[in-house]
């Protein structure tokens, strides 16, 4: 069973919701990446989302454009995310990891360069943005060879039978994206989120992750009362961004943040194990 | 897929891109989740209007009385006479309303966006000319525009940014990434993402994700229809080869594609050479690029060892673009396109000589093709003709000329 499959089970078992972290590799520095994700773990991460720095974030608002921006002005290439990940597995096995980036950077490796790289570092799921199942090709069976689980987004916008096709070829979980917009912006619309996620698991039984816009402990919850995963993205970077030159302070506040939502998204699910 | 000169002759050129917008292993739909079923209701509505006879008659109509087409296809013999080669007709696509080709596209998209009930308009653009005819029909069909334009560019091409904020269009300055227009492109794609239900984006070039590097070349494509026609009524044969410069590739290919099955027609597309290949500062990824992903599609790119996209450099803003529509990368590999190169200095050299002998001042872009049609022409030698497509005129870039060479206006 992979990683994303057992810690979900585990979750399910004891009645609870993943909190999904997401940094970008290399931000502020490459140095602090690793000890940012296991500082990460002990907030309460499930499954630590690593995103790869890409110079063309098409997908991504202002914050994490930026934090893009601070990865690129290190050098950090896709090769040293990998390099980041093995380095955080040596200490941590349990831990899913779920790379979060775009196509370019994959195109470069090659298919199986990438998916032999990224499985020997000990990552669990790949997320590509601008990569919708229609154009996997054989970048598909080059993950599955490796055992990498892919992880597709659904949107608003997705109709029901692109939702079918999506819930088809997602392995791990599935991540509805709860606005029309890029990261970090907008207002969510709870009671639509929860629609939407319900019909993904009538078509799945995948774990349905929620992200794009949870910026606090009160949405984190909420959105935790509706998906089985909360993944909390620009609302950590922000907190990077603010004290990108300290770096202690930076793990201090990532870790504070993510505490608080870890405690809002317990406290919700303690009455359904009670 | 295989790139012998043995396929060319077999392949019909109209049956590409493929349904889901393939040209080969190039273009297709690489974009975020949130833009697939925006893209699928695009391309319905476009394939469903592209046959409508309406929609036909009011672009005709609209080409006609607003933008003044057909273009005339004009011999410049003084310059011809000058170079002692091949004959040299001009495309004088810089005679249509707004100054350059851009106009055919905007009109085309605003019109589809008009029929599927959007309000809004977005549109990207680097020299400002693809802004200009976006504010420009956004104004005549009373719809909101929004155009973005990198910080740089805007710096570059004051005339431009000024022309769509009369025009009523509201330009914001895009700061991230290389501050030019592959930046504002990502600004657009994600102003679209947020705003997808009553906005059009209006793409100025053939590239993006599938419809888009099709619809903009069917609309463009009107330019090679005249050109065409207008050879072989002026001359009684086909030209020899065709000349336009790449940045996106949109005034080129709507010059090509109509001659694309007449194999004895050679065709060339002039990248922007910059300070040289060899110097790394240029914007030509057919030249000196690889393959991979940006902007919704797979394309010749110019990018670093790590996948980054790098920055380019151009003289002209129009030109300074690190990808290129897919069916250029389709028809560089199938050998039915050639692609060269220019340097900046060659290109202000081919601007002088042509508003001093022809008296047409043309765009810094287009000038591209002119040092290179120069060269070809000379290399054909008498008896043959060219057809260079004069893309746009050069009142927008005079600010630059007159920089370049020391004078303050
Ligand atoms: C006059 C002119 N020619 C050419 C171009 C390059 O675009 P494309 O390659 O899409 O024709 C531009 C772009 O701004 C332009 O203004």
């Amino acid at each position: 069973m992979s990683r994303l499959a057992e810690r979900f089970r585990q979750l399910k078992r004891d009645g609870r919701r993943a909190l999904i972290p997401y940094i970008t590799a290399g931000d502020p520095h490459p140095d602090l990446t690793v000890t940012l994700m296991h500082a990460l773990v002990d907030a309460g991460a499930d499954v630590v989302e690593v995103g790869v720095p890409f110079s063309d974030p098409i997908g991504d608002g202002p914050v994490i454009q930026l934090a893009c921006e601070r990865a690129l002005a290190h050098g950090t290439g896709i090769r040293d995310v990998l390099a980041m990940v093995a380095r955080f597995r040596e200490k941590d096995a349990e831990t899913p990891v779920v790379l979060m980036g775009y196509m370019n950077p994959v195109e470069i490796m090659g298919y199986q360069g990438f998916a032999r790289a990224a499985a020997d570092a000990g990552v669990d799921g790949v997320l590509i943005v601008d990569l919708p199942p229609e154009e996997m090709g054989e970048l598909s069976g080059c993950l599955a060879d490796s055992d990498l689980d892919p992880i597709f987004l659904v949107a608003p916008t997705t109709t029901e039978q692109r939702m079918r096709t999506i819930c088809d070829h997602a392995r791990g979980f599935v991540y509805y994206v709860s606005l029309k917009g890029v990261t970090g912006s907008g207002t969510l619309d709870m009671d639509s989120v929860g629609e939407r996620v319900n019909r993904i698991h009538s078509m799945t039984g995948l774990p349905v992750g929620v992200g794009f816009g949870i910026d606090s402990a009160e949405k984190a919850a909420a959105m935790g009362r509706v998906a089985d995963a909360v993944v909390v993205g620009s609302a950590l970077v922000k907190q990077i961004e603010a004290h990108a030159h300290d770096h202690q302070a930076v793990v201090r506040e990532v870790s504070g943040l993510l505490r608080s939502m870890r405690k809002a998204l317990d406290a919700e699910a303690a009455p359904q194990t009670a | 897929m295989s790139n012998s000169n043995a396929v060319q002759d077999a392949v019909d050129y109209s049956r590409f891109p493929d349904a889901e917008g393939h040209f080969g292993p190039y273009g297709g739909r690489f974009v975020p989740e949130t833009l697939m079923a925006p893209l699928a209701e695009l391309t319905e509505a476009y394939l469903r209007y592209r046959n409508d006879p309406d929609f036909l008659a009011e672009f005709d109509r609209d080409c006609a009385d607003f933008v003044g087409r057909p273009s005339p296809l004009y011999l410049a013999e003084r310059w011809t006479k000058k170079v002692g080669g091949a004959e040299i007709w001009l495309k004088r696509e810089d005679l249509n309303h707004t100054g350059a080709h851009k106009i055919n596209n905007t009109i085309g998209q605003a019109l589809l966006a008009s029929r599927m009930g959007k309000t809004r308009l977005i549109a990207e653009t680097g020299a400002g000319q693809h802004g200009v005819a976006s504010a420009t029909i956004a104004a005549r069909l009373g719809l909101e525009c929004v155009v973005y334009m990198g910080a740089e560019d805007i710096q570059r091409q004051a005339p431009n940014v000024y022309r769509m904020r009369l025009l009523g269009a509201k330009v914001v300055p895009v700061t991230s990434g290389t501050r030019t227009l592959k930046d504002a492109l990502n600004e657009a794609m994600r102003d679209w993402v947020t705003n997808v239900d009553d906005t059009f984006y209006i793409i100025g070039t053939v590239a993006g994700p599938h419809p888009y590097p099709m619809m903009v070349r069917d609309f463009q494509s009107i330019i090679g229809r005249e050109a065409r026609q207008q050879i072989l009524e002026k001359t009684g044969a086909l030209p020899d080869a065709l000349v336009a410069c790449v940045g996106g590739g949109s005034n080129a290919i709507g010059l090509f594609h109509p001659f694309l099955n007449d194999a004895e027609v050679a065709m060339y597309g002039v990248e922007a050479g910059g300070f040289g290949i060899e110097s790394g500062k240029h914007a030509a990824p057919l030249c000196a690029g690889k393959p991979g992903v940006l902007h919704g599609n797979r394309t010749y790119l110019m990018e670093d060892e790590n996948g980054q996209i790098i920055g380019t450099h151009s003289v002209s803003a129009g030109l300074d673009y690190p990808g290129v529509g897919p069916e250029h990368s389709w028809l560089k590999d199938i050998r039915r396109a050639c692609y060269v190169s220019v340097t900046d200095d060659e290109a202000m050299d081919a601007f002088h000589k042509l508003t001093r002998s022809e008296g047409i001042i043309p765009a810094l872009e287009t000038a591209h093709a002119l040092a290179y049609a120069e060269k070809l022409a000379a290399e054909l030698g008498p008896g043959k003709r060219i057809i260079v497509n004069l893309s746009g005129r050069g009142d927008k870039d005079i600010n630059t000329v007159a920089t370049r060479e020391g004078i303050e206006l």
